[in-house]
């Protein structure tokens, strides 16, 4: 730690500090702002040379003056981490905030976090059962992917996720997920609605929480999922966890993104976002998997709100670029009173079929969600059609498909929050008894085998045999 | 070499500036206390402007930089292949050993195992005339691939003397009269295409087994191909479909600035994969390079010169290589990401002027040559483009379907109906079929270009009637019209989608894409006749044959059988229409 104290600073400029005159500073060093009126803030290097030095101040830089004292930490950012962290709640820059002590540090870990190297990883593939239908069958989650909640204001993206997380279990496995938890920028309110959920269920103790609030400092933001990421990482691979990061909303991660790319005058990239947000978000939602010779794993469910509900924004689309697959909420169905108001159309899991299957789930899993999948697809399509032409131009197999839509959506889409499905008996059986509405000769995508054998009214004579 | 030490003066994320050296343009530095790599890419006044290869977070001002005299270059030699490298040619195999799962930093690894031996056998004998490009020995560098050990470029001469047997890369086995020693690897700077004699017009097609590709939109070996698309179409799966399945003697993979779990994937399938045209593991016959988003930009942007080096490298020695890259809408980002830490001017959103030029050059390494030992060779290249939001009127979709001469368009709505692959038949296209249209008459069959034209025109019409059909529904159509209706069906969901992840419909050869497409029109023909001497549309649709014909194609031995299934539906067509 250098320790000396600079009062150089020459621009202030939205949460940019500008100094010169300083010994060598290197790039990504910790730095302390000491205000005249005795508070200190924190910030992190950003560019560095010779004569100027820029500084991101996560606080923001209300009250800094050209008076305000700079320190240099000598050292890049680094969170304290141990197994103490488990049942802990942190602010958004890793103090305390539950009232109790500092943590305990078995190591220091730089936040930034170094890439898996590829050649390392270790492929998912075994299946999480959520007990929601919508997921397990159509976009199934496994250990170690990265599959965000594509939602938009006002839908309730945040139950799902917490049902997911009281509900994720293996099959046939009782290890348990620890939860790290990341709030970005959300309400108080939203934060409370975690909170008491987490405590409801018992979850708290088993749950590692960052969080940063709508009336927290913005820039805080772009350190608080690397903070969580860095424990999850830590809980992961340092002691076996499987760990679960939730963290929420994306949306405000970028924007504070957005605001330092604005301050630094940067060429913006599409839509005002800097041109290495993919890179930059690349950082965060990689840090998911499993690797080689360890026995943790860190799956992640970030949760983004899409501006205007629109999914190419650059916020859903350089997400889904990267990761691996999405869980799109509809408001249409959150209208029609139905929870969850999962989309399976746009929603995908790429992960899927390495976890699904005999042996795995069922054998008849991946015909099934195909199956569920084309005659919903068809369906919907139908209901436009039928908006123009009516009912009446429609032949049987059209008519029975337009009838399963709906079905599908009252009664396999729809469920309690706090119903936990099983994979074969809740989801799998229910999605047979609802694809039987239809004639079996219009049920192509499923094959003939696994009809004879769950189809509730061909395999019935048979079991009888 | 004139000032080799100099200090950085600033540093701002990936770009380093040092003062102090003059270096040339392009070439290797070492930065700071660490010695991290990193390249000079702009020479201003007294300072150098200097992208670092690894993460730059706790460097500072005043450490040193230092001068190597090289340019950015790849190693090559045996054992290239089976190897996964990052963006400059690090193995990381290697990184693992010496770093453990993270990539931390400042650790060199050679390209090529410099002790491994290799049995040499050499071609050539005392007293022969060599050149650049002349293979003078070979090397079985894995079961199915010859090494072709050439003379390096620049270097000609006659044999003074050469030796087979057991030597390590850097070992001489040939010296020429002129005293120039000659050993298995030779080094090349990766922005530099190496030479040919000259290009030829390609003419053979670049099998891949996918239907779609094959059949409607084939690449020529040699040949360019783009395929844009947003997210979740199918970019990555294709690309894989073309690793795997293409008949490509050598292929290079590289995963730029994508997902690690994708290549972790490519790393546990393709030892298990056998190849269909060797019979041996797919292994045998790869490189990889996976610089994925979250590893160094820098690196990334020199990922795609890395692969198509090493890929020129193999077609020198006469072979056929197909290089996918995916995706080069990354590589873009990572050129516009290092352009505005320079503040470059920027064009069009913010990518910066020479964009366009930047991926001509590249896709212009592609191409069928005379090699300098006078052999045929080819490289493809195969880009993924991803465009922001699915709208490809951005400029690397742009800039890229200006030199491709293939275009696979994916398309959001035929993923969202899960109609794999999802390449729109309506917007995509090859400029190749007419060059390689005398090959499939000699090879496949005569009537093969007519059989195309056949299906795509059908398509076409389908298209038109849809538009009526959206209005009034089917059944208000003329009845001839309604059967074009369903062998257009016939065309999308037995010909057209091919599931990748299925073991036996994951690959058509050529010939059996020829005898699918005949059924289809054998299928309408014999409607047609049943629909005229009063058969009903229905029937004729259903008769069960057509059923097994169609799911036919997800049992092995489909080829053997399909003559017999197309008989057994004519038969049954023809029935259907005496029933009524
Ligand atoms: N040919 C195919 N056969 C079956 N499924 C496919 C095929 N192509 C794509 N898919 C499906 O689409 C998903 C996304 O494909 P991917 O290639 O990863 O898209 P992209 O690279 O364009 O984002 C895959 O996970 C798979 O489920
Ligand atoms: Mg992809």
């Amino acid at each position: 730690m250098s320790g000396k104290e600079y009062r150089t600073i020459t621009d202030v400029k939205g949460p940019l500090v500008f100094l010169n005159k300083t010994e060598p500073v290197s790039y990504g060093e910790i730095v302390q702002l000491m205000l005249s009126n005795g508070s200190i803030k924190n910030g992190q290097v950003l560019d560095t040379s010779d004569d100027q030095v820029i500084v991101q101040v996560f606080e923001g830089t209300a009250s800094v003056d050209r008076q305000t004292g700079v320190k240099f930490l000598g050292d890049v950012f680094k969170l304290p981490v141990s197994k103490g962290l488990i049942g802990r709640i942190l602010d958004g820059a890793g103090r305390p905030r539950d009232g109790g002590p500092d943590i305990v540090a078995d190591d220091m870990a730089d936040i930034i976090g170094a890439a898996i190297n590829p050649y390392s990883r270790q492929s998912p593939e075994s299946f999480i059962q959520t007990g929601i239908s919508a997921i397990d069958a159509c976009t199934s989650l496994v250990r170690g992917q990265k599959l965000p909640i594509f939602s938009a204001s006002g839908l309730p993206h945040n139950d799902i996720a917490l049902q997911i997380a009281r509900q994720a279990k293996l099959v046939g496995s009782d290890d348990d997920f620890v939860v790290v938890f990341c709030a970005m920028g959300i309400t108080a309110e939203e934060y409370n609605f975690f909170v008491h959920d987490l405590e409801r269920t018992g979850a708290l103790e088993n749950s590692a929480l960052f969080v940063n609030l709508a009336d927290d400092p913005a820039v805080e933001r772009l350190i608080t999922p690397r903070l969580a990421l860095t424990a999850a990482e830590y809980l992961a691979f340092e002691h076996d966890y499987h760990v679960l990061v939730i963290y929420t909303d994306m949306t405000n991660y970028c924007e504070s993104l957005r605001q330092i790319g604005a301050a630094r005058e940067e060429v913006p990239g599409r839509r005002g976002y800097p041109g290495y947000m993919y890179t930059d978000l690349a950082m965060l939602y990689e840090r998911a998997g499993l690797v080689k010779g360890k026995k943790g794993s860190i799956t992640q469910f970030p949760i983004l709100t899409m501006p205007g509900d629109d999914i190419t924004h650059p916020i859903p689309d350089l997400s889904g670029y990267i990761t691996e697959g999405q869980i799109v909420i509809s408001r249409e169905l959150h209208q029609k009173g139905i929870y969850p108001p999962i989309n399976v159309l746009p929603s995908l899991s790429r992960l899927m079929n390495a976890g699904i299957g005999d042996g795995k789930t069922r054998e008849d899993h991946k015909s099934v969600s195909d199956q569920l999948y084309a005659a919903y697809a068809q369906g919907k399509e139908l209901r436009g059609l039928v908006a123009i032409v009516g009912e009446d131009a429609l032949n049987e197999r059209d008519l029975q498909l337009l009838k399963f839509a709906d079905i599908f959506e009252h009664q396999f889409l729809r469920q309690g929050r706090d119903e936990d499905r099983s994979i074969s008996e809740g989801t799998l059986d229910l999605a047979w008894d609802l694809l039987s509405n239809i004639d079996t000769k219009y049920l192509v995508r499923l094959d003939q085998k696994w009809i004879d054998k769950y189809h509730p009214n061909e395999k019935s004579g048979k079991e009888e045999e | 070499m004139s000032n080799e030490n100099g200090l950085i003066y600033r540093i701002s994320g990936p770009v380093v500036t040092a003062v102090g050296i003059s270096p040339r343009m392009y070439e290797v530095v070492r930065v700071g206390d660490e010695g991290l790599m990193g390249e000079v890419i702009e020479l201003h006044g007294d300072q150098s402007v200097i992208q670092v290869y690894e993460e730059t977070s706790g460097i500072s001002p005043g450490e040193p930089v230092i001068r190597t005299g090289q340019t950015l270059s790849v190693q090559l030699g045996p054992g290239l292949l089976t190897q996964i490298y990052d963006g400059i040619q690090r193995p990381l195999p290697k990184l693992e050993e010496t770093m453990g799962v993270f990539i931390t930093r400042g650790v060199d690894a050679d390209g090529l195992d410099l002790e491994r031996e290799w049995e040499f056998n050499a071609t050539v004998k005392k007293g022969d005339e060599v050149s650049s490009g002349h293979v003078i020995g070979t090397v079985q560098e894995t079961e199915t691939i010859e090494h072709r050990v050439m003379v390096p470029p620049n270097v000609s001469g006659k044999v003074k003397s050469v030796k087979s047997g057991t030597f390590n890369i850097k070992e001489t086995v040939c010296v020429l009269e002129d005293g120039s020693e000659i050993a298995m690897m030779q080094e090349w700077p990766v922005r530099h295409p190496r030479p040919f004699v000259q290009k030829y017009a390609p003419d053979v097609p670049l099998i891949t087994g996918q239907r779609i590709l094959d059949f409607l939109f084939p690449l020529a070996k040699g040949g360019t191909a783009g395929i844009p698309g947003p997210f979740g179409s199918g970019k990555t799966v294709t690309q894989q479909q073309l690793a795997k399945w293409s008949d490509a003697q050598i292929v290079v993979y590289i995963g730029c600035g994508e997902r690690g779990n994708e290549m972790t994937e490519v790393l546990d399938e393709f030892p298990h994969l056998i190849d269909p045209n060797t019979n041996k593991p797919l292994m045998n016959r790869t490189v990889m390079i996976a610089n994925t988003s979250n590893m160094p930009v820098a690196a990334r942007e020199a990922s795609v010169y890395t692969g198509i080096t090493i890929a020129e490298y193999f077609r020198d020695m006469g072979y056929n290589v197909a290089l996918m890259a995916d995706s080069t809408s990354r590589w873009a980002e990572a050129m516009r990401e290092i352009s505005s830490r320079l503040e470059e001017m920027p064009g069009e959103e913010g990518y910066p002027a020479y964009l366009s030029s930047r991926l001509a050059e590249f896709y212009e390494r592609a191409g069928r040559v005379q090699t300098l030992a006078g052999s045929d060779g080819s490289v493809s290249v195969i880009g993924a483009v991803s465009p922001p939001g699915g709208d490809i009127s951005e400029p690397v979709s742009q800039g890229t379907l200006r030199i491709v001469k293939v275009f696979w368009g994916l398309d959001a709505g035929l993923a969202r109906q899960r109609h794999f692959p999802a390449i729109n038949w309506l917007n995509s296209y090859s400029l190749y079929p007419q060059a390689l249209d005398q090959w499939y008459r000699e090879n496949i069959a005569p009537d093969f270009p007519e059989v195309r034209t056949e299906i795509s025109t059908l398509l076409q019409i389908e298209s038109e009637l849809q538009e009526i059909v959206q209005l009034v529904g089917s059944d208000a159509l003329p009845i001839d019209q309604q059967l074009t209706l369903e062998v257009a069906r016939m065309i999308r969901e037995f010909f057209l989608q091919q599931n990748a992840f299925h073991d036996v419909d994951t690959f058509s050869d050529l010939d059996l894409q020829y005898h699918m497409a005949k059924a289809i029109l054998t299928f309408q023909e014999e409607a047609k006749k049943a629909i005229a001497g009063g058969g009903q549309l229905e029937d004729v649709v259903n008769v069960p044959a057509r059923t097994d014909l169609m799911r036919g194609r997800f049992e092995k031995g489909y080829a053997e059988r399909i003559s017999d299934l197309v008989s057994e539906m004519s038969k049954q067509i023809d029935a259907s229409m005496e029933a009524n």
